[in-house]
């Protein structure tokens, strides 16, 4: 085997574990969550489905894929095709960015754990999560239907409101760890994680993620009890599924990001790296969940209040304070 | 401070969402556990018969007319010995609302509700009860009571031979 076909065959195996485990691991979210919120409200959760109902998103899989694919009678409907793939490739694709390990040696050539070392990784990031936001809006706007719509504006809204808020709360890594890499900024953690600098800066981020990905507490366009379903209201099938896997592959992804931003990325005592960024990244989605079984539903003027009026001006004095200190040290 | 008191509040959610997290889930899971019925459950109705055997019910219709859903309906007919029974009795369970009506009105305690609540079938037809579906060979609630040593005396045995029954007084022995 030549040099090249190797590399050519370590990336293949790499990416495909990579969609293997995201994939997976955004359906088995799914499970936990239901599961975890039945243990909030003293049930059991599914537990029918195979032992401890583990098959249950391969049951819910069987049941998306088989199930009816309406399209509501004028429906923009190339549009309505589109945005659930809209929603749900750019949350993979952050992925790509996101180092899940310490590099590998095999054969004498050494394999990094991250799809695509990006020199400008964070911004592509941001500008992913940007992307983002056209999956809710033309899927909303396209489906024809007045909930749909109202869903669809209230996530334009939502999402480019706290994406300033989530870049800003950023800016201090950067400052930080003096690169926009990922796989630096993880470096730059080796000895202590940026969440003991930059304790502001996580509370920021972690709102902000949790409105990007559209959670409970600000799950306002989707808004069951409002607006039915919000912006995927006249979505089945696997259409919906796309979007419903979309959102979870979203809190893996933003989960991964929190931690390789503040909790130290894979570096760890003990375990191996991937076990540590695992870990981290379940952390963070299992206090996704949590919350979602204890907030309930901010107010839209009180999620706008706390977009532009608290979060924003506090991750800018953040800045201006890390600057101040970073000047000073 | 405020938002000192409104942070504490959200966290005080969390610790309250954390402990239940933690706590035996209160599901009972049906077909595997079944929750014992209480003694005095209303569900399956069944026609009892008295402790010596015969049938308790004498076809009054008093449990139809109190039905309020209109599921009991039978037909009464008197055997040789004057004793009334019911030709055919039915009771629609895919109409019966389990209320305990009937048992209530019944004079000879024949009709009784019994804690058998798994009644599910395939073809609702299979709802429909006929009489020799709802006759079970007891007594039911009630294991003494025989409605014949009370009442309907004169028809299936002679008079004064009731229990709380004196003899019949001979009119001629009162006269002056």
């Amino acid at each position: 085997m030549t040099a090249f076909t190797l590399d050519i065959t370590l990336f293949a195996v790499k990416l495909a574990l990579v969609f293997f485990v995201i994939l997976t691991l955004a359906a088995y979210l799914v499970f936990a969550e239901r599961k975890v919120l039945a243990w909030v409200q003293d049930r059991k959760g599914p537990n029918r489905v195979g032992p401890y109902g583990l098959l249950q998103p391969l049951a819910d899989l069987i049941k998306l894929l088989t199930k009816e694919d309406v399209v509501p009678s004028g429906a923009d409907r190339w549009l309505f095709y589109l945005a659930p793939a809209m929603a749900a490739i750019p949350a993979i694709l952050i992925f790509s960015v996101i180092p899940f390990g310490a590099p590998l040696t095999i054969y004498g050539r050494t394999l990094p754990l991250v799809v695509a070392d990006l020199n400008v990784g964070l911004l592509f990031f941001l500008a992913l999560s940007s992307i983002a936001v056209y999956g809710v809006a033309i899927g909303g706007w396209a489906s024809n239907s007045k909930y749909a719509l109202l869903g669809g504006i209230r996530g334009l809204a939502q999402l480019i409101s706290y994406e300033l808020s989530m870049g800003l709360s950023l800016v201090p890594i950067v400052m930080l760890s003096h690169s926009f890499n990922l796989t630096d900024i993880v470096a730059a953690q080796e000895s202590v994680p940026f969440i003991v600098y930059q304790p502001l800066a996580f509370i920021i981020f972690l709102l902000s993620i949790t409105a990007e990905c559209k959670r409970i507490p600000f799950d306002l366009p989707e808004a069951e009890g409002e607006l039915v379903a919000g912006f995927h209201t006249e979505y089945s099938g696997m259409r919906f599924g796309l979007f419903f896997v979309g959102e979870y592959i979203n809190i893996v992804v933003l989960g991964g990001l929190a931690a390789t931003f503040f909790l130290g990325g894979w570096h760890g005592p003990l375990f191996p790296p991937a076990v540590w960024f695992s870990l981290k990244t379940l952390a963070i989605a299992f206090f996704f969940i949590w919350m979602r079984g204890t907030l309930p539903r901010l107010r839209y003027d009180q999620l706008m209040h706390l977009g532009w009026k608290v979060l924003t001006p506090l991750a800018l004095l953040n800045i201006l304070a890390t600057g101040w200190w970073l000047a000073l040290k | 401070m405020q938002i000192v008191s409104d942070i504490q509040a959200i966290l005080g959610g969390f610790r309250v969402t954390l402990a239940h997290m933690l706590r035996k889930p209160v599901t009972i899971q049906y077909p595997e556990e079944k929750r014992p019925p209480y003694p005095r459950y209303r569900a399956r109705i069944v026609l009892t018969r008295d402790p010596d055997g015969g049938e308790r019910c004498v076809a009054c219709y008093l449990c139809s007319a109190a039905c309020p859903v209109d599921c009991i309906s039978m037909q009464s007919t008197e055997s040789k010995d004057g004793r009334r029974y019911a030709a055919w009795f039915r009771i629609n369970f895919s109409r019966c609302i389990f209320c305990g009506l009937c048992a209530e009105a019944c004079p000879t305690m024949a009709i009784q509700m019994t804690s058998d609540y798994e009644i599910c079938k395939r073809d609702i037809m299979d709802l429909l009860y006929e009489k020799e579906d709802l006759l079970i060979d007891g007594c039911g609630k009630d294991a003494t009571y025989n409605f014949y040593r009370h009442a309907g005396i004169g028809i299936s045995q002679p008079r004064g031979s009731g229990t709380e029954e004196t003899k019949p007084v001979d009119a001629r022995s009162l006269l002056p």
